[in-house]
């Protein structure tokens, strides 16, 4: 396989062609934030907290969605870049309802924590407090729409790993939500497996297992990175493969 | 040096931040030689003094009386700090405004859920009227420093009151600013 040799942050690095600018960037250890990114799932580019700035072109880009070229010049934590990223995250905190001390992710939650690394204390923007809803009809789990910063996490694990496709997106703008089937409460849904992969790859409060209270829903991405990584290496049997 | 003329105010918070202040233990001996409390609810001081140089505002914006006094507070005082994620965010006091209309949260609360002598409570002049939305202090007055935490605990109290002591500015980063 092809190798690339670009550089990210003044730094000589060398990847594999089919690797995205954020691959280059862990593999040698550099730090790019990202929200809507799961390891072990396809990239939609869709949260631009991994926005990079390439030399050449005045477009910021995806990290996890751009793929590496040769004799990429990248810059990946540039005072305009940190100023999208807390701009970002603002948004995110202004447009949805996030009570973090009454919530239960609280201390264990990404949005969180990407706030306290892009130094947000206050958020500028004028809160929206819109009007959304909690599905507790499932039976382990619940869904918070206040706290879903619509990052498709769980559509895609729940398509892409565990296959059934419980989860989509519905909506336009500011009313866009993810639904379960087609549109109906959570457990009445047909094909949910209540496999909890979505619970896992949730960054927020969003999906959480019921009965859980402030600040006790911690994520186990490690059960999600043990089945993603085995596949990965080929040794998850896929049906028909 | 003048000692600091410090004021705590509390406006649509549970005061859960002013026992956190109270969590500064020995620290607030110290802190008591270094300044004078010109207006506090800890204090017995009717009227919010001029030429305060360092407020520490617990709470949302949430009725008619609390936007009265953050103005006059804000007009009085040299640095603002919103103190604790009411004062911050909106916080807990802010969980009423996706319902919107105020009537509806006082009939919820007074009259649905209440065990005993249900009704909402009038009293003009006394009960304040409550304002339509929370806000945080920042969307009704200019605010210097922000001190998050649900309660902010004593540790970052301490690290935004210090600097001030030497007429420094804190800068409060990391850990210090996490919500919640
Ligand atoms: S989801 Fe995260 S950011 Fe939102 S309220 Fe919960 S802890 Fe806070
Ligand atoms: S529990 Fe499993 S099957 Fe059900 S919605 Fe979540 S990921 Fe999909
Ligand atoms: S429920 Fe969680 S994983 Fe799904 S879109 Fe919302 S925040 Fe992302
Ligand atoms: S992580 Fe790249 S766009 Fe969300």
């Amino acid at each position: 396989m092809a190798v690339k040799t670009l550089t990210i942050n003044d730094r000589l690095v060398s990847a594999r062609e089919s690797e995205t600018v954020l691959d280059a960037a862990r593999d040698a250890g550099i730090h790019i934030p990202t929200l809507c990114h799961l390891e072990g799932v396809s990239n939609i580019g869709a949260c631009r907290l991994c926005l990079v700035e390439i030399s050449g072109s005045n477009k910021l880009q995806p990290a996890c969605v751009t793929k590496v070229a040769e004799g990429m010049e990248i810059q990946t934590n540039t005072e305009r870049l940190q100023k999208y990223r807390r701009m970002i995250i603002e948004l995110l905190f202004a447009e949805g309802n996030h009570i973090c001390s009454v919530c239960v992710a609280n201390g264990n939650c990404e949005l969180q924590n990407l706030a306290v690394e892009m130094g947000m204390n206050h958020v500028s923007l004028a809160y929206q407090f819109p009007q959304r809803t909690v599905d507790l009809s499932h039976d382990r789990f619940g869904i918070d729409h206040n706290r879903c910063v619509l990052c498709t996490r769980c559509v895609r694990v729940c398509d892409e790993i565990e296959a059934a496709h419980t989860w989509d997106m519905a909506g336009r703008g500011h009313n866009s939500h993810v639904i379960t089937d087609l549109n109906q409460p959570w457990g009445t849904s047909d094909s949910c497996t209540s496999c909890g992969k979505c619970l896992m790859a949730c960054p927020t409060g969003a999906i959480f297992a019921q009965g859980s209270t402030v600040g006790e829903m911690t994520k186990e991405r490690s059960k999600l990175e043990f089945i993603t990584t085995a596949r990965k290496k080929g040794e998850w049997l896929v049906v028909g493969s | 040096m003048n000692k600091l003329k410090l004021a705590t105010v509390w406006l649509g918070g549970c005061s859960g931040c002013h026992m956190s202040f109270l969590d500064l233990d020995e620290w607030l001996l110290d802190l008591a030689a270094q300044i004078d409390l010109v207006y506090s609810p800890l204090a017995d001081i009717k009227e919010y003094p001029e030429g305060v140089d360092v407020v520490l505002v617990e709470g949302a914006v949430a009725n008619e009386d609390n936007l009265e006094l953050i103005k006059k507070v804000r007009d009085r005082s040299n640095i603002l700090i919103s103190f604790g994620d009411c004062a911050v965010t909106g916080n807990v006091t802010a969980l009423r405004n996706p319902l919107r209309d105020t009537e509806s949260v006082l009939q919820r609360c007074y009259l649905e859920a209440a065990d005993i002598q249900n009704q909402i409570p009038h009293q003009p002049g006394i009960v304040p009227t409550l304002l339509e939305q929370v806000q945080p202090v920042h969307a009704i007055v200019n605010v210097d420093i922000y001190l998050p935490g649900c309660p902010t605990d004593a540790d970052r109290i301490r690290a935004a009151l210090e600097p001030l002591l030497t007429r420094e500015t804190p800068n409060l980063t990391g850990e210090q600013i996490r919500f919640g």
